[in-house]
């Protein structure tokens, strides 16, 4: 096996009182997909956002590409190569999509203090790498703000896997796409990976996260409760772990005992309590 | 609906015919695609204002040479302080210290020349002016440092700053010479070349027009440039939208925000320094209310207060309108309390047809 592209170990985040993340370590390999699971705020984006720059870990270390790494900012990890869709998607809703997409990192032509920003690349760029993914813009000049939401993080997923050289980072990519978008995104996945790129993958739908993924770290409570390889664990167990399997029993029973009591729709409630029994037993669909 | 792998494939040329091509665009005319620019509130607001005075002030002269001179050069020492704030403030920042930086900045110009005897420092024009220069871009420095590393809003820092420059400008002269308007910069060696590109008048169509116009104009056409082309310009509109997001992206905010509060710093040191020449030295209370005035200025022009969206062709329509309801009031012999009353009307205007303009571009 090779060395991590990307590791950090022991890493603790604090705000103020709030321990978002506790002796948390992990890593990610060049040409693997890492995908990282977790209720809601079990530390996912806490993570994600020191990995990428965003929040100095206070404890811990960080590594990459074999040394360790301190990140000011954002754009030290960019410079090295680490690019992550945020969960917000960081878009700037007033500005146009070519002028989003290359923010922070614009292409430029000419020399010295006629150094400018290449807006025929920029617009040409965005409208190829967003035709890509499917998504056929009216216009590069449109507002994002304008855009609709599974648009909107469609070109936070074309810009990152067009700046990510080496690490990319995903939160929640899939959560608004349509089907046909999020199959394009797994397919980048794939992708990104047989070109050698190491991938962060967070998601809570275990069918998205198990055909691509390679390990499976597990985060609840701001610590780190299971790291799993794809041999390890079967898809049934991860669903059931990712769902907490007693919980969805539980609530089937409150569906059933809903269903017995006769009513309108008491047929269909009856249909979603054996769709969640069926999850809660592991089963896929 | 054209699939992935046709687009990219697609030669550069064909994409605007493809775009045409596609169902969901309707043809927009010319008026909605002016409708989504910020300026095009002022640039209506000119006509009408420059319409009124024509009539109302028909028997004064107002279609005059004269007049236009009058109000060009009455436009330009806030023009210039206008494009430096309409940066700052698309960047979601605002700089209430620059009328009092105006003050200082002309003060520590003519503090350094001032002869030893009258309790200055002596100095020939061009050291004075470098020096000068560097304090007032120092002050700046200190306005962005302090708003980037206590994250307060810069509307109070700025609040503070501008009774601190505003004293200091009063405070140190008075206790150096004794006064707080130092002139005769006339008689200070190295005077001659530098009245030439700063202080002149420029005698066209039988008017006297200052040679401060040609920086403002040259100005805009810079800022603008930066603002539309360049990646700081980029930068402007993203950290005004959002700063976090802009920083997560890559953006520097900090050093970009303490740059822009020291280009506000630097129009106001130019604004000085073009009123030095033109009144022989200068005042410790020049620039009074031109932050105001400025901001003013810059809002009619169609930026937002909130940041993220505007343009600096909007601050010079913004400054030219106040400048020719300025004149306008002077050359009809109304009362000049008006003034106030005038400009206030057009700024409350000129905030709510901006409104209704974006929400109608952003509409779509
Ligand atoms: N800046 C902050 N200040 C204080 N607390 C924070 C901050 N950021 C995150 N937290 C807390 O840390 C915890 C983890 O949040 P995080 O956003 O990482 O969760 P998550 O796993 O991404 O959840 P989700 O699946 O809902 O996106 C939450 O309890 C959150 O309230
Ligand atoms: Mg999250």
């Amino acid at each position: 096996m090779s060395e991590p592209i990307l590791e950090v170990q022991n890493i603790s985040k604090f705000f103020g009182s709030v321990i978002a993340l506790k002796d948390v370590s992990m890593f990610v390999r060049a040409g693997e997909v890492t995908c990282l699971l977790g209720d809601n705020g079990a530390g996912k984006s806490t993570l994600i956002k020191v990995l990428s720059g965003v929040h100095k870990p206070d404890e811990g270390v960080y590594r990459y590409q074999g040394s360790e790494v301190s990140f000011s900012s954002p754009r030290d990890a960019l410079d090295l190569g680490i690019a992550t869709v945020y969960q917000d998607l960081a878009m700037i809703p007033l500005m146009s999509i070519w002028r989003n997409f290359f923010l922070g990192s614009e292409p430029t032509v000419g020399w010295g203090p006629f150094r400018r920003f290449d807006v025929d690349f920029a617009k040409r760029t965005t409208r190829e790498e967003l035709g890509k993914m499917g998504i056929d813009i009216r216009d590069p000049d449109q507002p994002v703000g304008t855009l609709s939401g599974g648009e909107r993080q469609s070109v936070a997923i074309a810009r990152a896997v067009y700046f990510g050289a080496k690490v990319l980072i995903l939160d929640e990519p899939t959560a608004a796409l349509g089907v046909k978008q999020a199959g394009v995104v797994l397919r980048y996945i794939v992708q990104a990976k047989q070109r050698g790129i190491g991938v962060i993958f967070i998601t809570h739908n275990p069918h998205h996260a198990y055909p691509v993924g390679d390990h499976f770290v597990i985060l609840r409570r701001g610590q780190i409760y299971g790291d799993f390889t794809k041999d390890e664990i079967p898809l049934e167990q991860l669903v059931q772990m990712m769902a907490g399997g007693a919980d969805l029993e539980v609530l089937s029973h409150e569906l059933e005992k809903a269903a017995e009591g006769g009513g309108p729709g008491a047929d269909e409630l009856e249909k979603v309590a054996e769709g969640f029994e069926a999850e809660a037993r592991g089963e896929a669909d | 609906m054209v699939s992935g792998e046709e687009v990219s494939s697609l030669a550069v040329n064909t994409q605007p015919a493809q775009a045409a091509a596609d169902e969901r665009i309707r043809e927009v005319g010319v008026l909605s695609r002016l409708m989504a620019r910020p300026e095009l509130g002022a640039l209506v607001a000119v006509v009408v204002v420059w319409l009124f005075f024509a009539v109302v002030a028909a028997d004064n002269n107002f279609i005059s040479w004269a007049t236009t001179a009058a109000i060009l050069n009455r436009a330009a020492p806030l023009g210039i302080l206008a494009i430096a704030v309409a940066l700052l403030m698309i960047a979601g920042e605002f700089d209430l210290s620059i009328g009092s930086l105006v003050g200082f900045g002309g003060m520590a110009i003519m503090m350094l020349v001032t002869p030893v005897e009258a309790g200055g420092f002596g100095w020939a024009i061009l050291p004075a002016i470098g020096v000068a220069l560097l304090i007032t871009l120092a002050t700046g420095f200190f306005n962005g440092v302090l708003v980037v590393t206590t994250k307060l809003p810069s509307f109070i820092i700025t609040l503070g700053s501008l009774f601190i420059f505003r004293g200091l400008a009063v405070a140190v002269p008075r206790s150096a010479t004794n006064r707080t308007q130092l002139g005769g910069l006339d008689e200070v060696s190295g005077y001659g070349p530098m009245d030439a590109i700063l202080g002149t008048k420029l005698e066209l169509f039988g008017a006297r027009f200052d040679v401060a116009i040609v920086w403002w104009i040259g100005l805009t056409i810079i800022a603008t440039w930066v603002l539309m082309r360049t990646r700081v310009g980029n930068w402007i509109f993203g950290v005004g939208g959002d700063n976090v997001a802009a920083r997560n992206v890559g953006v520097p905010v900090n050093r970009l925000k303490i740059a822009l509060f020291m280009t506000t710093a630097f129009a106001a040191f130019l604004s000085a320094l073009i009123q030095a020449f033109q009144f022989n030295g200068a005042d410790s209370l020049r620039g009074s209310l031109k932050e105001f005035e400025a901001i003013i200025a810059v809002v009619i022009g169609g930026t937002l207060l909130t940041g993220g969206y505007g343009s600096v062709i909007g601050a010079l329509l913004g400054t030219l309108i106040f400048a020719m309801v300025q004149q306008g009031i002077i050359i009809t012999g109304v009362d000049g309390d008006w003034f106030k009353v005038f400009v206030g009307g057009i700024l409350v205007a000129a905030v709510i047809f901006n409104n209704f303009v974006r929400q109608q571009a952003t509409k779509r």
